[in-house]
This record gives structure tokens, C-alpha cells and sequence, in this order.
């Protein structure tokens, strides 16, 4: 028994160390266009980061170009859905995202396609995108030519699609909707009682009650940057510690103002850094999802 | 309230030994194993193009190309239920199927390569880049697959969760290997003879 829980222990720590592979990491997204290569001149990422920040900006898809010497020792294939799901390019709640890679020095490339975009673009579309517009230049050494007419052809099959039209809320700081308000109920549930317990026999009745209302108030905003719920928490929390013994009281009245009033204090100085952070800039949408789709090809 | 507390107090145990996690795993992988299968399934669909196209052009590879139809019939004869998942034997046949006919079809495509018309061929070539992908979008689901069942897996075995999964008799999730191990172990032999 003991021997096989070893086991298991043992298994688990293989499991989690194995991850560590000599992989090519994933380059931060700065933009549009990323070149590692060099290859490209200021003028040409200029031109190409301005053509799909407007298209980004009417279609609201993003489309990313990822130049690198070499995806070695992984298939170009693999490095590429990596890429796309470590970026998470396209809009949150659309997933309209697509990269564009080209490893130099292995002479080959890949259009990888989010799930959402494989209609308006199926693999034979990037298949032919890429032998049409994009090889026959690479192989007369005119790489920003084959960059350039390829996203063109790119730009214009996801215009053919009808995806939801971009709106300015989209380019708005990521709201935090992963929050599990289930969890932080069941928490609260066990919490305020004992927490409440112990502040009460520590400062009593009235200042324990103005205490547990407010670090519920405050931990309710810190959990979620929301300062009406963190009110309502802490003056819930107030009134539930108070009244778990005795009948409320005009000092409880003015404690729950009190531990409402820390929420709100403290949430309105959280937003104001919180949109000061949120300014221009490109940034991934994060709801792309790369499933395997597109094409490769070499030249 | 102190009638409650034990109930609650189970409640969250459970909540903290992983019982959801368990839950949302197992449905997690149950997804991702569809998907899988989905991938396959479009596979299985590409095969008769190919083999009648193929066929038209180079109607000598005879051999080659039966032997993809008959892993093709083998494949798609196995039934797959949600059980599938939970029974290692039976995934083990499935996987093993839809190895051989991922390798007869690799065969097939470096059998062709001595056809110039066929390669030339432009309903041929369309049928090779959408089976390219399809092989790329099942490399993914399966890899998906084996990150969520990893997980659920770790979870059964690690403390405190592997209580739970005693408890409530969550065996260990088989996964996918490598299609014949010792095959790709071996060093591949280099002929410069012929």
C-alpha cells in the first residue's frame, strides 16, 4: 500500500517535470507583425502593421505575422498551433484570429487558422493562398511582397465572412467573467460565522461586527473589483456577526455605514488605477482557438 | 446553525478533496474525446476520394491501396461509446485500428510520389491538403485529449483527491501512447544500395 502510493507520488512529480521540453519559445506579441528574422525594413513592418490594425479595427479579426529563423526541433505545424493558443488572438467572445508563420532558414510556412475563421478560410484556401500568392515570391527572395499579397488574399476571404462587427467595448480592458461566484458563496457561508465568532470574542459585540463587516467588504472587492457588491457583502456580513446574538442597535446602524463605506472607498481607487492601466496599444483578444486548421507549405 | 455545520462542513470537504474537479474533468475529457473521435470520423470520410482518385491514375498500386480500404472498413467497424473511455481494452483496439490506418495512408502518400500525372493531379493535391489537415486537427483533439485526461489522472492519484476517487471509485483514465512503440525506437535503416 505504502509502496504504491510511492508510486503514485512518483508518477505525479514525472508527470508534472516531463513539460520542461527544449522547445522554441513563444515570442511576446508586441503587434501585428513580429520578425525575428530581421528581414523585413522599418518601412515594409510599418506599412504592414498600419494595413492590419486597420483591418482589425473595421473587421474586428486579428491576424498576426510571426516571422523566425526556424521552428527546430518542432514541426512547423505544432509550433504554429502553439503560437496561436498561447496568444489566444481573435475576440474573446468570437475567436476570429489567425497567424501567419514563417520559418525562414527551414524555408517553409504555415497559415494557421482559429476554429473560427476555418470557414471563411478552409485549409485548400490557405493551401492555395500560399502556393499562389505567397511562394512564388519567397522564391525570388521577396519576402515583404509575399507577407503583403498574402494577407491581402487573407483579408479579403474573412471580409467574405459574417462575423459580429467589432465595437469599441472589445478594445476595453478584459473583464474578469472566469470568477466563480458559487465558490466565493459556499466561502462566505463558512467564513462569516467563524470569523465573526472570533472577532466578536476578541473586540466584542460592536467593534467585532464592524471588523468582520469590514474585511468581508474588502475581501469581496479585492475578489471582485466589484464595489457595490463589496458594500452589500460588508454591510451583509456586518449585520448577520451583530445579530447573531443580540437585537441590532443604532452603533450597529452606524458600523454597517462603516464597513459599506470601506467597499466603496477602496473600490473607487481600485478602477481609477484599474482604466488608468487599460490605454492603446495591441493586445491579444484572448478567444482564439487554434484546433489544427490551415495549410503549410515550402519554397 | 449548529445543526448545519456538519452537513456544510462535509459539503466543502468534498468541494476541497476534489470532487468537483473530478466532475469537471471527467466531462472535460468525455469533450475532448469526442472531438477526437469527430477528427477521425472526417478521416475515414476522405478515405474513398482518395482511394478513387488513386485508383484512376494509378490503378497498379493495387496492394497499397486495399490495404488502406481494408484499415479503413477495420477502423470504422469498431464501435466507440462514452464507455470506450473508462475501458481500457476496448480503447486500446480503437487506437490500435486507427493507428493502421494512419500509417496505410502514409504509405499510400509516399507510394504516389513516384505518379507525377497524379501529383499533378489538382483534385488529387486538394484531397492531400485536406487530409493534411485532418492529420494536423487529430494530432491537436488528441493531444487535448491526453492534457485533460493527464490531469484527471494526476487528481486520482495525487493527495488528498485520491481519497475521493477511492471513495467514489474514479479509476484512472487510459490514454493515448505511441502507435507501435518498438518501431519507433528502432533506428531506421539506411540504404544507399539500391
Amino acid at each position: 500500500m505504502l509502496l504504491r502510493l510511492f508510486v503514485a507520488c512518483w508518477l505525479a512529480l514525472l508527470v508534472t517535470t516531463s513539460h520542461a521540453q527544449d522547445v522554441l519559445p513563444v515570442p511576446a506579441l508586441t503587434g501585428h507583425v513580429i520578425d525575428t528574422t530581421a528581414t523585413l525594413s522599418a518601412s515594409q513592418l510599418q506599412a504592414l502593421e498600419a494595413k492590419l490594425t486597420t483591418f482589425e479595427a473595421s473587421s474586428g479579426a486579428q491576424v498576426v505575422v510571426l516571422m523566425v529563423p526556424t521552428t527546430q526541433p518542432e514541426d512547423i505545424a505544432s509550433y504554429a498551433n502553439r503560437v496561436g493558443n498561447v496568444w489566444k488572438i481573435g475576440r474573446k467572445e468570437v475567436g476570429d484570429g489567425l497567424v501567419l508563420l514563417v520559418a525562414k532558414n527551414d524555408r517553409k510556412l504555415r497559415i494557421e487558422v482559429a476554429k473560427t475563421l476555418e470557414g471563411a478560410i478552409p485549409d485548400l484556401a490557405a493551401s492555395n493562398i500560399i502556393n499562389d500568392a505567397i511562394t512564388p515570391r519567397f522564391k525570388q527572395g521577396d519576402f515583404a511582397g509575399g507577407v503583403d499579397a498574402g494577407v491581402e488574399q487573407i483579408m479579403a476571404l474573412v471580409k467574405g465572412e459574417a462575423l459580429p462587427a467589432p465595437t469599441a467595448k472589445a478594445r476595453a480592458a478584459p473583464q474578469n467573467d472566469s470568477f466563480d461566484w458559487q465558490q466565493l458563496l459556499i466561502f462566505a457561508v463558512f467564513a462569516v460565522p467563524i470569523a465573526g465568532t472570533i472577532a466578536r470574542s476578541i473586540f466584542g459585540a460592536k467593534l467585532g461586527s464592524v471588523v468582520t463587516g469590514g474585511a468581508v467588504g474588502a475581501l469581496a472587492w479585492v475578489l471582485s473589483t466589484s464595489l457595490l457588491l463589496a458594500g452589500v457583502a460588508g454591510v451583509v456580513a456586518l449585520l448577520f456577526t451583530l445579530l447573531s446574538r443580540w437585537g441590532s442597535s443604532s452603533m450597529g446602524g452606524l458600523g454597517g455605514g462603516l464597513g459599506g463605506l470601506g467597499g466603496f472607498g477602496g473600490g473607487g481607487f481600485s478602477s481609477g488605477r484599474r482604466s488608468g492601466g487599460g490605454g492603446g496599444g495591441f493586445s491579444s483578444g484572448g478567444g482564439g482557438n487554434f484546433g489544427g486548421g490551415g495549410a503549410s507549405g515550402g519554397w | 446553525m449548529k445543526r448545519w455545520l456538519p452537513a456544510l462542513l462535509l459539503a466543502s470537504a468534498l468541494t476541497g478533496c476534489g470532487y468537483n474537479d473530478f466532475q469537471r474533468l471527467d466531462e472535460q475529457s468525455t469533450a475532448a474525446w469526442s472531438e477526437v473521435l469527430n477528427q477521425y470520423q472526417r478521416r475515414a470520410d476522405l478515405v474513398p476520394n482518395i482511394v478513387a482518385t488513386v485508383k484512376g491514375e494509378a490503378a497498379f498500386e493495387q496492394d497499397t491501396l486495399t490495404k488502406v480500404v481494408e484499415a479503413r472498413a477495420k477502423a470504422t467497424s469498431i464501435q466507440v461509446t462514452p464507455e470506450t473511455l473508462n475501458n481500457p481494452e476496448a480503447f486500446a483496439k480503437f487506437q490500435a485500428a486507427q493507428g493502421e490506418l494512419g500509417s496505410a495512408l502514409s504509405r499510400l502518400m509516399v507510394t504516389v510520389e513516384k505518379y507525377p500525372d497524379l501529383k499533378a493531379n489538382k483534385g488529387f493535391s486538394d484531397l492531400r491538403v485536406q487530409l493534411e489537415g485532418t492529420e494536423n486537427r487529430i494530432t491537436v483533439a488528441r493531444n487535448r485529449f491526453i492534457g485533460t485526461v493527464q490531469e484527471y489522472n494526476v487528481l486520482a492519484r495525487s493527495f488528498p483527491s485520491n481519497l475521493t476517487a477511492k471513495v467514489m471509485g474514479y479509476a484512472a483514465k487510459p490514454s493515448f501512447t505511441v502507435h507501435d512503440e518498438a518501431a519507433i525506437s528502432a533506428p531506421p535503416v539506411v540504404d544507399f544500395k539500391k
